[in-house]
């Protein structure tokens, strides 16, 4: 049986969700999502420029992916309302990732701001992925406000600096039922897969594949990383001792 | 509170003195996340000189690791050359003999067309101070070219926030001011008639625009008028300190060099290029998530070979002229552009340094 992730009305293979800010050329952004074998793109609607078919970044993102537009610049609920509506009236579907950031040196999401907008979004019939430092209480006030997902942080966007959250994370994804999907902080493939091991539903990357001088070639290695990292975590593993286990035990010999 | 109670701490600061500075020094400071004062003097430092090299390759690395390979577009807009001010080294000084202009509201309109016709989406709003630049028609401005931009900055005289408030919400979205010169007494020296003698006037303004609700506002000192480091130090502390009280507003640093100008004024302190990359640098490393910022001002050669280590936001085909998009054939602008190159050729040189040209990095809400 094919293990897929049923999530905001879909079910999708991939569990390595990509980022589309921050790449050379939207050519080099066009070529890591297909190599990443990825389903679901973000994309930051502050971003897109339809002025050029160069300058389009939706151009670079073939049509049968899922676009997961972004609230991007947002400072508070109420503009992430209005930049999640300015997507549903483009056409860029019902799946909306929450950001509310109002921290411009830390990048870190405000999760009181996204409750709101989450609350408000998903009455209007979005999917809601909400963006959010990892707090389980945030996490519950999510659920209860409607969201499909949620989005933890691994460390600071941009960062590249790996699962600092790591027991934070590991809460929400025992304390809540909805899928969780790490988004930022993760800088190498290994992040991804212990995010995975760990039982994440689906990771998102940016900034890790963008930034390596070879984006294409990180893509794959990270969607390798999140296809190790969830067949491990369905495995499962061995149990771990803090004691060595002998395999000449001293008593032995009584068996 | 203002930024003037933190800069007076550094008035009697000796920049000179930095401390030894080894490579190891140098080393060590380029591996901290976060650095002191001590530190950015003395990175900032002329002795630190040999060492321009590494402390190129952190100040890429952390641009790319924070940025991406993006470079941000604009040009400005120049709506009126009037002003009462008279500073030293403008061309628009109330006393230089120049043919003093406004453009009318249809002409903003037909300005604005020919820009965005470029494929400039983010603009900034340039006029001198005077009597025909009211509130209301900046306010008028501000509607007509927010139906063409995405993004319009104004870089006008200080305005009060409420003022700024009003501004923001016809459409403007951030500030653009320079404070010319940190140093005070040099200040006076420079600001010799009209509104813009007030230092303390100036220096607020940033703080004001926060307040009133900006989301971007770029700041930086004139190059020449003074001690680079003594200026850019302050100039970095600037931002720090409004960084600390507006966490929700993007900042950004701009390096204008002093260029020729109608009222030919020598400066004092000529940066040359090495300390004008070095300085950029050292700003760049202390202020890793601030935008910087690169005019045309510069040439070609010293804007494509330093993009890729630190900047974030380039002007392209600016135009310093009232009207020099669409109307005017006189060549009066506030300063000379060194590079003239259109934004189609600056857009295929950023892609052709690995690097993708941004026109677009906000809407209208």
């Amino acid at each position: 049986m094919q293990d897929c992730l049923n999530i905001g009305g879909r079910q999708i293979r991939s569990r390595l969700i990509i980022g589309s800010g921050k790449y050379p050329s939207n050519a080099i952004l066009g070529k890591a999502i297909e190599e990443s074998r990825a389903e679901v793109v973000t994309v930051a609607l502050r971003r897109v420029n339809l002025d050029t078919k160069e300058d389009n970044i939706l151009n670079f993102i073939s049509k049968d992916k899922i676009l997961m537009p972004n609230t991007s610049g947002a400072k508070t609920a109420d503009e992430a309302v209005r930049i999640a509506r300015l997507c549903k009236a483009a056409g860029y579907g019902n799946w909306i990732k929450i950001e509310v950031v109002n921290d411009a040196k830390y990048l870190l999401p405000d999760n009181e701001e996204t409750i709101k907008a989450a609350e408000v979004l998903a009455k209007e019939g979005f999917y809601v992925f909400p963006y959010m430092y990892p707090d389980i209480i945030s996490a519950r006030k999510l659920k209860a406000a409607g969201a499909c997902s949620i989005m933890p942080l691994g460390a600071p966007i941009g960062t590249n600096k790996g699962l600092l959250t790591k027991e934070f994370v590991r809460m929400i994804i025992n304390e809540t039922d909805l899928p969780v999907i790490v988004d930022a902080g993760l800088g190498r493939p290994s992040d991804a897969a212990i995010c995975m091991e760990m039982g994440c539903a689906a990771v998102m990357v940016n900034t890790a594949i963008a930034s390596s001088p070879d984006p294409v070639e990180m893509a794959k290695a990270f969607a390798l990383a999140v296809e190790a990292g969830r067949k491990a975590y369905l495995a499962d593993f061995g149990g771990i001792s803090d004691q060595a286990k002998a395999s000449s035990p001293l008593t032995g010999f009584l068996n | 509170m203002s930024y003037y109670e933190k800069l007076l701490k550094y008035k009697n600061a000796d920049f000179a003195f930095c401390g030894k500075i080894s490579e190891q020094i140098i080393k060590n400071i380029l591996d901290k996340e976060i650095l002191s004062q001590k530190d950015f003097l003395l990175l900032l430092s002329p002795k630190a000189r040999p060492y321009l090299e590494l402390i190129a390759k952190k100040a890429q690395k952390i641009t790319r690791q924070f940025f991406g390979k993006n470079i941000l577009l604009y040009a400005p807009i120049y709506v009126a050359n009037f002003c009462m001010n008279g500073c030293a080294y403008c061309s628009f000084s109330s006393n230089n003999k120049i043919k003093r202009e406004i453009l009318s509201l249809e002409q903003v309109e037909s300005e604005a067309k020919a820009l965005s016709a470029l494929g400039i989406r983010h603009m900034v709003l340039v006029c001198g101070e005077s009597s025909n630049t009211s509130i209301e028609y900046l306010a008028n401005c501000v509607k007509i070219l927010s139906k063409y931009f995405y993004s319009i900055s104004l870089e006008v005289y200080p305005l009060d926030t409420g003022v700024y408030k009003k501004l923001f919400a016809l459409g403007a979205d951030g500030v653009t001011i320079y404070q010319e010169v940190y140093d005070e007494e040099i200040y006076g020296q420079v600001h010799l008639r009209g509104p813009k003698t007030n230092y303390l006037l100036r220096l607020d303004a940033p703080e004001r625009a926060c307040k009133a609700g900006a989301r971007n506002i770029n700041i930086g000192p004139l190059l020449g008028l003074n001690d680079p480091v003594k200026e850019i130090f302050s100039a970095a502390m600037h931002i720090k300190y409004l960084e600390g009280k507006y966490p929700d507003i993007d900042f950004s640093l701009s390096f204008p060099r002093i260029k020729s100008n109608a009222g030919n004024f020598t400066p004092k302190y000529p940066l040359d290029d090495k300390t004008f990359v070095h300085i950029m640098l050292a700003c760049r490393i202390f202020l890793p998530r601030a935008g910087i910022t690169l005019s045309t001002r510069e040439s070609a050669y010293m804007r494509d070979n330093i993009l890729p280590l630190c900047i974030t936001k380039m002007s392209a085909q600016a135009s310093t002229k009232v009207g020099g998009y669409s109307i005017s054939k006189e060549d009066t602008g506030q300063f000379e552009n060194e590079d003239r190159r259109s934004v189609e050729e600056i857009k295929n040189q950023i892609y052709g340094l690995g690097y993708q040209p941004v026109f677009k990095d906000w809407l209208h809400l």
